[in-house]
């Protein structure tokens, strides 16, 4: 059975099971979706750079109960974040929330399964956000996710609250007997004047291989402030198309970092909505790969409302076989005048077998507005490596100094201190520091 | 006090309005219609009508079997739909794809041709007439489907330039023609080069030989004057090495309700130190201000640098055509090949253009330059798309990319689609990109200084194109500044 008819009699299963679900309309409008649009190809302008269909050729799974079994909380062990014993801790496995590996610290915050809370007080709020991302996403791979919601989480903070424990959300795939696609979901409500910070990761165990198709929706209410790191560090046999859907629903501030270090193929889809006046959105982002590693960080901040802010900064160092790809949308819509949007994109290549491709794109539809995006692609400046070469200091640990100076501007986006270090000590390590 | 300034600032503002406003409400000066007797392929696109232009041309049997090639290969693609441009789809059974004026014998001079072509070309501030010579543009004006005369070929001809309407190099240049057509950009590169093929009827063709410096400005001059005609003309420049040409281009056609087509190729081959430098000011029938009308330009425009140390820059002015859809481009092959793009892109009322450059790095150290600038008025759409390509053997290669937008009024828009592309390490790419519009404290600096808002805004506009103005052969220029002005500035001197 090929993968796409694996699917398909999957979904139909996963219909006749649940024929009271409240998302079964969602479902199946997300699946009809999926069958008219494909798994994206080259061909589709949004993946032109980024091959994933070759890999819908081998033979998927979704998790079976056997596998989940298999799965012990010791096993998670290697890929603990640093400051995780002072966190939340949510734990998909496969695609699936883990509730009895999963800790909850914080009694701001809550966490119900998307179905429950469909059912619950919160079920106009998973209604108004849940499958948002999809009218940015014309393709598959995003349907297919919302195809198969069943066991995604919803996590609430209470509105007025700042949540103390960062939340940590581990992304687990266990691939020890069987390839294995796994489609972890998630939908995140910070409520008015809240505030949390999320830490998310990712991690393969065993060698076979892990398609991980996430979607990460966050909806964040008036004065609302979220942080989010995302951590990208996995195995060489793991492939990950990440989206990350923030719907700035009232005036609110949101960061996001996302540092890629490695990985098979890893593409992140990351969104910014702004949907009131005088939102402020971060966005930034650190590719250093090698190895024959790709990867590709698509991003779109859409200006709905006028005066507000955007600051975009990605920065990569590619070396080995590795590819880059960076593609920056802004979209500035005729109200949203005032709007002020910047992006900056800086590549460094290392080895000749290296590529990158970037396009960064403008779209305004506003006058008054202030819109500026650079990008550059080029090599270690040889007048600082001769600066400090002719002050004694060794040309590898000169170059690895220079490299280390081009990546700090994007680590120094990382609010929290703990995370900051650990992902300086991982940057400083594939950087071959003294 | 508070009352004053507020009233001042508000007077200020609704006046820089007015202005753009009147920048927006101009008109379009060469929509005139000569009437004059015309010789035209039934409408329609099939063998037939390729056999027709191909016999009316009195070409050998090798061009026909290139051009029914061309359609049969025409006829298996698809139109592109990429662009950032809507419009409804062609309907390619509707347009007469070829339309002469009527002349009994072919001109031996000028002296023989219609007067009333003449007068046409002259009324577009063209001069086909030799007397005026102390301007030094030889000029080849093309007019619907054909070539109506070319000026100065005798001087050129002595230096061993060839000059000429690409009709007349295929019966005279075959083996040159042969070589070259098609080299740059291929029948199958996409589907208007296809068609362009197919059907194309006329276009100068230049050859300069080696280490030859053209003493004059080269120009070509096209207009569509019928009705529901397409132009499909076609130009081909070799330079040789050690060689120099600087290459002019100018279009107009009469205002119209429907819409024309205008598919042209322009294809540039320099050898090892040869440059090329090619202006076009585009200035077709834009659409009139509920967007009725107007031209459909779909032009396929490629150099290639084949030599060492070649270069070709291509520089535009973009103002007219209610469709732009353009991409002159460099493929940069010779070692230490450089490649320039200068573009003022202005649309106003319903115009849409996307519009841009390709730059192929292949060779070593070899350098390209981009600015582009995108004017945006009325309800206008203006997409920069560009190409920076780094092949994983182009060593030191070194590009730099701006590209400006200016919004006049909030109901346009301006996008950018840069594509950056490099697989080798030690090349240098930059690229960087603005938009606004223009600012409040920009008019007020100039009226503090006594400068009314309507010269400030015209000031202004000429600043930002300036880079790209700059790089435009002086007589060109002039009418460059004038276009530019008419296109936007209405009443702005």
């Amino acid at each position: 059975m090929d993968t796409i008819t694996y699917f398909k009699d999957r979904f139909e299963k996963l219909q006749e099971q649940q024929l009271d679900s409240r998302l079964k309309s969602l479902r199946d409008g997300a699946f009809s979706a999926f069958e008219q649009t494909g798994i994206p190809t080259v061909k589709h302008e949004e993946w032109k750079y980024t091959r994933i269909s070759d890999f819908f050729s081998k033979d998927y799974h979704f998790t079976t109960d056997l596998q989940e079994q298999q799965f012990r909380a010791t096993e998670l062990q290697p890929f603990l974040l640093p400051g995780h014993e002072n966190a939340n801790i949510i734990v998909f496995v496969n695609g699936h929330y883990h509730a009895e590996h999963s800790v909850l610290r914080s009694e701001e915050l809550e966490i119900i399964s998307l179905e429950a809370a469909a059912h619950n007080q919160y079920a106009g709020i998973v209604e108004t956000h849940l499958g948002h991302s999809a009218d940015y996403h014309k393709d598959g791979i995003n349907a297919l996710n919302t195809a198969f919601i069943q066991e995604g989480v919803f996590i609430h903070i209470q509105k007025g609250k700042t949540v103390n424990h960062p939340v940590y959300i581990y992304n687990v795939t266990d691939a020890r007997s069987g390839n294995i696609f796994a489609q972890p979901r998630a939908l995140v409500h910070v409520g008015e004047n809240a505030q949390v910070e999320i830490l998310e990761t990712f991690a393969t165990i065993g060698a076979d291989e892990s398609f991980t198709n996430q979607v990460f929706e966050i909806a964040v209410e008036e004065n609302a402030v979220l942080s989010l790191y995302k951590i990208q560090n996995d195995a060489a046999n793991s492939t990950i198309v990440s989206t990350t859907h923030v719907h700035q629903v009232g005036k609110s501030v949101a960061n996001v970092v996302t540092i890629s270090l490695s990985g098979g193929l890893v593409r992140n889809n990351l969104n910014m909505v702004m949907s009131a006046p005088y939102c402020e959105a971060n966005l930034s982002g650190l590719y250093l790969q090698s190895g024959h590693t790709h990867v590709d960080n698509h991003t779109v901040v859409d200006n709905r409302q006028p005066n507000c802010l955007s600051n975009e900064l990605y920065k990569g160092i590619m070396n080995g076989h590795a590819t880059g790809v960076f593609n920056g949308k802004i979209f500035v819509r005729q109200i949203a005048q005032k709007t002020n949007a910047y992006q900056t994109n800086k590549n460094i290549l290392l080895s000749g077998n290296a590529t990158v491709n970037t396009k960064p794109q403008l779209e305004i539809f506003a006058d008054d507005v202030k819109c500026s995006h650079g990008c550059t692609v080029g090599r270690l400046d040889e007048e600082a490596l001769f600066y400090l070469k002719a002050r004694g200091i060794s040309e590898a640990t000169a170059r690895s100094l220079l490299l280390h100076g081009f990546a700090l501007d994007v680590l120094e986006k990382i609010g929290s201190e703990d995370v900051r270090q650990y992902v300086n000590k991982l940057v400083t390590a594939s950087l071959n520091l003294g | 006090m508070n009352m004053e300034t507020d009233q001042l600032v508000h007077n200020n503002t609704a006046a820089e309005s007015d202005v753009i406003e009147n920048h927006v409400n101009s008109e379009y000066k060469y929509g005139f219609v000569t009437d004059i007797e015309m010789e035209s392929a039934p409408k329609g696109l099939d063998e037939n009508t390729i056999r027709f232009i191909s016999a009316k041309k009195n070409e050998p049997e090798w061009m026909l079997e290139w051009r029914l090639k061309a359609f049969a290969q025409w006829q298996k693609m698809k139109p592109p739909h990429w662009a950032n441009l809507t419009y409804p789809d062609i309907d390619f059974q509707d347009i007469i794809y070829y339309a002469a004026p009527k002349q009994k014998i072919k001109p031996n001079s000028l002296d023989e041709v219609d007067p009333e072509l003449i007068k046409t070309f002259e009324k577009l501030g063209i001069s086909l007439d030799e007397q005026k010579r102390l301007t030094g543009v030889a000029v080849d004006a093309v007019i619907d489907s054909v070539s109506i005369g070319t000026s100065f070929k005798e001087q050129l001809a002595e230096l061993g330039i060839i000059f000429c309407s690409i009709s007349e190099a295929i019966q005279e240049h075959p083996e040159l023609v042969r070589q070259y057509l098609a080299s740059v950009v291929p029948v199958t590169d996409n589907f208007y080069a296809a068609l362009n093929s197919a059907v194309f009827s006329d276009g100068s063709f230049c050859y300069i030989p080696k280490g030859v410096r053209c003493p004059m400005e080269l120009s070509t001059y096209f207009r569509i004057n019928a009705e529901n005609t397409g132009q499909f003309e076609r130009t081909l420049i070799v330079a040789e090495e050690g060689s120099y040409v600087s290459y002019l281009e100018g279009c107009t056609a009469p205002m119209r309700d429907e819409n024309q087509l205008h598919a042209a190729i322009v294809e540039i081959v320099a050898m090892d130190h040869a440059e090329v430098k090619y202006s076009t000011v585009q200035n077709w029938y834009p659409g009139d201000k509920e967007g009725k009308g107007g031209i459909y330009n779909f032009v396929t425009k490629r150099g290639i640098c084949k030599g060492v140390h070649s270069k070709i820059s291509w520089t535009q002015v973009e103002t007219g055509s209610s469709i732009t859809w353009k991409y002159p481009s460099v493929i940069l092959q010779g070692d230490h090949s450089t490649g320039e793009f200068y573009s003022v892109a202005v649309t106003n009322n319903f115009q849409q253009a996307d519009t841009g450059t390709k730059m192929l790095h292949i060779g070593k150290n070899t350098k390209s330059r981009i600015v582009s600038k995108g004017i945006s008025a009325g309800q206008s759409q203006n997409s920069y798309r560009g190409l920076v390509r780094v092949g994983k053997n182009a060593a030191n290669a070194r590009n730099f990319s701006q590209c400006d937008s200016l919004l006049l009024g909030d109901k346009c828009g301006a996008h950018t689609f840069p594509y950056i592309e490099v697989k080798n390490n030690t090349g240098v790419v930059e690229h960087e990109a603005t938009t606004s519009k223009i600012g409040e404290d920009q008019i007020f600096y100039c009226n503090q200084r006594g400068i009314d808002t309507e010269k400030a805004v015209a000031l202004i506009i000429n600043g930002f194109a300036k880079e790209v103005m700059n790089q435009l052969p002086m007589e060109f220029a002039v009418e460059a500044q004038k276009l530019l002005a008419i296109s936007l500035e209405g009443s702005v001197g």
